[in-house]
């Protein structure tokens, strides 16, 4: 293989490694959104909790910060569905039974309460300078056959929460879900516990999120606190399920596809303009613009997204929404 | 100097002044959750906005921080009603929560270009440092704190005037209370609309410019505001023009005094910590009494 090729193999490579993070926890948050219709904006917090929990498991000792456990991936990225399970039982359990504005913004809250800790909390995080070294799976494999590896495992396990998801929601668990969403005072009619109900999509969307977490801190073996920016976590993944399709698994990971591909390839094309001074650092804030004004023409001309979402009864049993 | 003068000096006048803050964006975003009913998520950008207007009126213009307010106020509330003109109102028919999603792309632009056109660096307004003035030898208070003081309450009592005496008011109160009612009543639902964007977005400007003017200001800044924004609204009750000012009070002053040392040496809490504090009350609102200390509405 020439250079030239290897490098377009391992920029392919890193892309569909993001997409598939990304994908990952866009179905966690379609689960939230899309299908029980709760609105979580506090993806970065889950997230961040889901990174820190797999980095402090994973490390050797350094001194910097808690760890040293140096356990295997595996174990990181399930206590990281855990850690971020435990977190979304606190937040829903207080606000599940308001409407979704009080959700969005106790979401958003415990988000920015998480980062004020990381930041603050020298001793277990290294603050501001995060946590490096993270291992990373299949790195001795070399070449690219490690990040191929790494892909093959992103993209496995990216499969096995796409295909419980979906049989999650096709099962009568998952019809509860949307019949809640869809119309409250029918489900409580029939006897529905909306309540708990909401609350396990909730934790279980969120403990997805942590679980994408987990991943991004081993893919890039660091962990700090930009990462946990709401930006570029939080408002990425809510533009990808709402271009793709929300409450369609398929549309959410095709949004995550096209809008991170849009993304990095944005900055690419600024790159190539070669623009110089005061002006080059701020034009690609232009990228932030873009996004808004994507999330914005969907929601008007699109709504439904690129995939809408299939409903069991066919068009006729489409509700208005 | 007394403990109580420290304390005032150093705590409350701060707390007073953030509090003035955080009521003058909470106010906005209570009457747009009560008129509109939705969570308006671009307020703080709003706010930053208005700061970074100011911000250019002084440069170029000379003029001081509060002669510069009027080019901010105009110039977010333009902004505000070309933004609801071209983003809000078109999904005004449909559920309000995806005009709440809208809010949060709007912010998004909004932040972005600000960052374009004033760039990412932290701005000040002046780079002197003015003495404080003193009074009877310890009571230290800086002009600009009294200036911001000042001008809040004329604010809040031109929207107690505005809310009780006129009819615009009287039929912003109405619609906050009763859509159905107040249409059949004849109200211009759009008219209403169009004021609370009015007076939302004025205010936010003015609490963007306190901002810069008692320290500084970044693109970033309207981010961190919404929660204790939020929280103000939420402990006030969503739709009260006065539980919002009061709710910004509590948290502003709050989120000082929990620094003093109220036990011991150190702070009671760390700094760090301060956004905490509005958050907490917030949680506990939402358990306690989420339709908060003014009876507004729960949704």
């Amino acid at each position: 293989m020439s250079d030239q090729m290897i490098g377009y193999s391992s920029y392919l490579i890193t892309l569909l490694t993001m997409v598939a993070i990304y994908g990952v926890m866009g179905l966690g948050l379609n689960l939230n959104w899309g299908v029980t219709g709760l609105f979580n904006v506090g993806i970065a917090g889950f997230f961040a909790i889901g990174a820190y929990t797999a980095a402090i498991l994973t490390t050797e000792e350094t001194g910097k910060h808690i760890g040293g456990f140096d356990m295997p991936f595996w174990v990181g990225a399930i206590a990281a569905m855990i850690t971020s399970a435990i977190l979304a039982w606190f937040v829903g359990k207080i606000c599940i039974r308001l409407r979704s504005d009080y959700l969005a913004i106790a979401t958003i809250g415990i988000a920015e309460i998480l980062r004020l800790i990381l930041k603050n909390e020298m001793w277990a995080t290294n603050g501001a300078r995060g946590i490096s070294n993270i291992p990373k799976p299949f790195e001795s494999l070399g070449g690219l056959a490690g990040p191929l590896a790494f892909l093959a495992l992103v993209v496995g396990i990216l499969i096995v929460v796409y295909v419980l998801l979906e049989k999650g929601q096709h099962s009568p668990w998952g019809r509860i879900m949307r019949a809640i969403r869809d119309n409250e005072l029918a489900a409580r009619a029939s006897g529905k516990n909306v309540e708990r109900l909401r609350l396990e999509a909730f934790i279980i969307g969120s403990s997805i999120m942590g679980l994408g977490g987990a991943l991004s801190a081993h893919y890039f073996k660091f962990i700090g606190l930009e990462a946990t920016e709401p930006l570029l976590t939080t408002f990425l993944i809510w533009v990808m399920m709402i271009v793709g399709g929300s409450g369609n698994n398929r549309g959410v990971l095709l949004g995550a596809l096209i809008i991170w591909s849009l993304w990095s390839m944005s900055e690419m094309v600024i790159q190539a303009f070669s623009l110089t001074g005061e002006f080059a650092v701020r034009v690609p804030y232009m990228r932030m613009f873009i996004i808004g004004l994507v999330l914005n023409i969907v929601l008007q001309k699109y709504g439904q997204g690129i995939l809408p979402e299939r409903h069991p009864g066919g068009k006729d049993a489409q509700p208005k929404r | 100097m007394g403990d109580l003068l420290l304390f005032i000096n150093f705590y409350l006048i701060p707390g007073i002044v953030l509090g003035s803050i955080y009521a003058l964006g909470a106010i906005g975003v209570s009457m747009v959750f009560g008129i509109l009913r939705f969570a308006h998520f671009a307020h703080g950008d709003m706010m930053t906005l208005g700061a970074f207007i100011a911000f250019s009126a002084i440069g170029w213009l000379g003029v001081g921080p509060i002669l510069a307010l009027p080019f901010a106020m105009i110039g977010t509330i333009v902004v505000t009603l070309g933004i609801d003109r071209v983003f809000y109102k078109p999904l005004r028919e449909k559920s309000t929560i995806i005009v709440v999603i809208a809010s949060f792309g709007v912010a998004l632009m909004l932040r972005s270009l600000i960052m374009v056109v004033w760039g990412v660096n932290t701005e000040t307004y002046s780079s002197g440092i003015s003495m404080p003035l003193v009074f009877l030898d310890s009571f230290r208070i800086a002009e600009r704190h009294i200036w911001m003081m000042a001008i809040t309450i004329a604010a809040m009592l031109g929207i107690h005037w505005t809310l009780s005496k006129t009819r615009i008011g009287k039929a912003m109160r109405a619609v906050s209370d009763s859509p159905e009612l107040s249409r059949l009543a004849g109200i211009s639902t759009e008219k209403v609309v169009q004021a609370t964007w009015i007076i939302g977005a004025g205010l936010a400007a003015i609490g963007g410019v306190f901002i810069a003017w008692d320290s500084q200001i970044h693109a970033n800044a309207g981010w961190d505001l919404i929660l204790p924004i939020f929280a103000a609204a939420i402990l006030g009750g969503i739709g009260k023009a006065y539980g919002a000012m009061a709710g910004g009070m509590v948290i502003g002053i709050a989120e000082e005094v929990s620094s003093y040392p109220w036990l011991g040496d150190g702070p009671l809490l760390s700094p760090g910590y301060k956004t905490g504090i509005a958050f907490a009350i917030m949680v506990i609102m939402l358990i306690w009494r989420p339709s908060g200390l003014f009876r507004g509405r729960v949704y």
